[in-house]
């Protein structure tokens, strides 16, 4: 039911907004030319939908908030969805993973070069996803400075491929030390930081190892990056570079179970729940005895090793690489898609992964309005559904109170 | 030593400083309040900017003179910005009060996104020549050397606003009710006060300080672009830490502090890694002082 009230105050956003976007929006200045663009049918694009959105934000809000009036305090309130349903069950859930092992193996039969390469792309951001989400969906740790890990593991396998010519499979382990080594340098430091300042300081040195990358020519060539970087090897087999693709595709797929497996078992650890313990209260954690010092700092590593691995293969895959691919925005998308996945769940990584790679790349037309929605996307995620699509399932433990009378 | 090039980055760092300190005080005042790095806050400058520009080159047109230009552009680039940091703080924040810190932070790097992206898709992404509007004083003439009449108007514009930012803070109403807000949000909405306004009074006090900063820096420097906010705004950041965060005289000395370092690190040592050495410094007071140089550290209560 529409009420006049109701259609009042979105007519007020509608007329709010167009004055908000009037000079951004409608005018476009050629200082160098002297020329002015209006482009009046933009404001009143904006107007209509910032009508027709203001009653959904309204409606979303009032769901939100009927929702959290049912919620029980004594009831495990969390509503399973459909897709944990689906993996709960071994009805549907046995033919799914055998339709899902089919597609997998069959991928790179099925479709072109392009598709495969894409498709790495993804999976490599899936890997990187699985390593953030130890930082900040398991430790609540919020890491700004990602990307800082993932273009060390990238020129730890250009450089040392260029000094020492060691191959692939040495310099995949190698860069995930590395990494690891500089999660730590990162993690120490910063031990003592609450949430905020962490941020801030994770995302300034992200933005250090980038210009020292960009700026000292002797050590890392500079902007100009590193080419010819080799793809990896299988025990010496010369291939053509579409044997390469679906080589590297299949190792990805290796590597991306691996990971999932190894989170998982992490997930389920001592260290696992000392540090989702450390996510919920850090007092308390350490009132239980759980050393916060080294728990922080093995999620720094862990998270950096996994990055550290994607940027070998980064660098493998591309064969180039230089200090453009590892800006402050690469960070984002990749928190971006743990946040839109679900924070801590592993299947809400893949699958935000696979949403945020994938959709870009086959929807052409609005691959420049990508970083716009992402931003949407982050800031409507965190009002209305901060868990995720596929919301990490919480550990509960019910009580029920035992009638004593 | 040369004491004439010395001056110059000193003064340098000291209009450096006076631009960082207009951003840095509306990320203080926001945090001292709902305790939220508002990672929007440098969109609004680069917004602020933005406005200024296009109402100077639209005015510059109609064949104003250049003082009337200044003023207007001056105008319009506060009144947006005032009004771009009223409408993200009531649809980014304001819902999100009660959430989890975390949520709040990754909100407002989103809305920075947003808002970016939002100026490039609707303007350029091309740095775009900035007017400059601050006219060269003739009385100036004599000491333009050691200092150009444009720095001289950051200067003053700064001392200005810093000042009247400081009475309106001691000595109003709303300055009283913004104090008590920070001390403790219960308690203020108890004996009264309009949390919720005087939180968006907040945004717009700090959203108008960048939109000056930001409309002189744009001028003094000649160019901008989409991307000016995001470095301006980590800067402003660095700075009010440095200072203490949530305290406003220390927002301003940590931007001086934070301007001439930076000034005489470029001028004596190398400019290719001033940002680097910004993050350095930051990182250091993090490790060493972590409440700031004004800052009181703070007892976390169980």
């Amino acid at each position: 039911m529409v009420t006049f009230e109701e259609i009042k105050k979105s007519f007020l956003a509608c007329i709010w907004f167009m004055f908000l976007t009037f000079p951004i929006m409608v005018i476009r200045v050629n200082t160098v030319q002297n020329e002015i663009e209006w482009r009046w049918k933009n404001m009143i694009l904006i107007g209509i939908a910032s009508f027709i959105l203001s009653f959904f934000w309204r409606n979303l809000f009032r769901q939100k908030i009927k929702k959290g009036k049912q919620k029980d305090p004594y009831e495990n309130t969390e509503k399973i969805s459909i897709f944990q349903k689906v993996l709960k069950e071994k009805k549907y859930y046995f033919p799914g993973t055998v339709a899902l092992c089919f597609f997998v193996i069959g991928f790179p039969l099925l479709f072109s070069l392009y598709q495969i390469n894409i498709m790495i792309t993804a999976l490599i951001y899936v890997m990187l996803g699985l390593g953030l989400n130890i930082v900040v969906g398991l430790a609540g740790l919020l890491d700004l400075g990602y990307v800082a890990f993932y273009a060390v593991g990238a020129y730890s396998y250009a450089l040392l491929h260029y000094h020492f010519g060691i191959g692939f499979w040495i310099a995949l382990p190698l860069g995930g030390l590395l990494s690891a080594f500089f999660g730590i340098l990162l993690g120490y430091p910063v031990l003592r930081l609450r949430g905020d300042y962490l941020a801030i300081v994770t995302l300034g040195f992200g933005e250090i190892i980038r210009l020292i990358l960009e700026n000292w020519n002797e050590f890392s060539f500079g902007p100009s990056g590193i080419a010819n970087i080799p793809r990896p090897g299988f025990f010496g087999i010369k291939m053509s570079l579409e044997g390469h693709t679906i080589y590297l595709y299949y190792l990805m797929i290796l590597l991306v179970l691996f990971t999932i497996f190894v989170v998982n078992r992490l997930q389920n650890s001592r260290i696992g729940r000392a540090w989702i313990a450390l996510r919920e209260d850090e007092i308390a954690c350490q009132a239980m005895g759980i050393d916060k010092a080294k728990t922080k700092l093995t999620a720094f590593a862990l998270g950096a090793t996994w990055a550290g691995m994607g940027g070998v293969i980064f660098a493998a895959k591309t064969t180039f690489i230089n200090p453009a691919s590892f800006t402050i925005w690469e960070s984002i998308i990749i928190l971006c898609i743990v946040v839109l996945g679900g924070m801590g769940s592993i299947f809400g990584v893949i699958s935000g992964a696979m949403i945020l790679i994938l959709l870009p790349e086959y929807l052409r037309a609005f691959s420049e309005y990508r970083m716009l929605i992402f931003g949407v996307v982050l800031v409507v995620m965190m009002i209305f559904r901060p868990g995720g699509i596929i919301p990490d399932i919480r550990r509960a433990y019910k009580y029920k109170s035992k009638e004593t009378h | 030593m040369d004491w004439n090039y010395f001056l110059e980055l000193f003064l340098g760092g000291l209009t450096r400083g006076s631009i960082y300190a207009l951003i840095a005080l509306g990320y203080t005042m926001v945090y001292g309040i709902i305790e939220l790095i508002n990672f929007a806050h440098g969109e609004i400058y680069m917004i602020g900017a933005f406005t200024a520009l296009i109402v100077a080159t639209v005015l510059s047109m109609l064949g104003m003179n250049q003082f009337a230009i200044l003023i207007c552009a001056m105008v319009a680039a506060v009144v947006y910005s005032c009004a771009y940091g009223f409408t993200v703080e009531k649809l980014a924040y304001k819902p999100l009060r009660k959430a989890p810190r975390l949520s709040a932070l990754i909100s407002a790097i989103g809305m920075s996104l947003f808002l970016q992206n939002y100026v490039l898709l609707a303007q350029t992404s091309d740095f775009l020549p900035f007017p400059s509007l601050i006219p060269d004083f003739e009385f100036w003439e004599p000491y333009a050397h050691v200092i150009s009449s444009q720095e001289l108007v950051i200067l003053m514009t700064s001392f200005v606003v810093m000042v009247l930012l400081t009475l309106l803070i001691k000595f109003t109403k709303i300055g009283k009710a913004m104090r008590a807000t920070a001390q403790d949000k219960v308690m203020a909405a108890l004996v009264g006060i309009d949390v919720n306004r005087v939180i968006s009074v907040t945004f717009i006090v700090g959203s108008a300080t960048a939109a000056i900063g930001g409309v002189l820096i744009a001028s003094h420097i000649g160019q901008i672009n989409f991307y000016i906010g995001f470095i301006a705004g980590i800067k402003a950041f660095v700075a009010a830490v440095l200072g203490g965060i949530g305290s406003i005289p220390g927002a301003v000395l940590g931007s001086f502090v934070l301007g001439w370092t930076e000034s005489f690190f470029t001028g004596y040592i190398s400019s290719d890694y001033e940002d680097v050495f910004a993050f350095m410094f930051l990182v250091f007071i993090l490790i060493f002082r972590p409440a700031g140089i004004l800052g009181r550290s703070e007892t976390q209560k169980v």
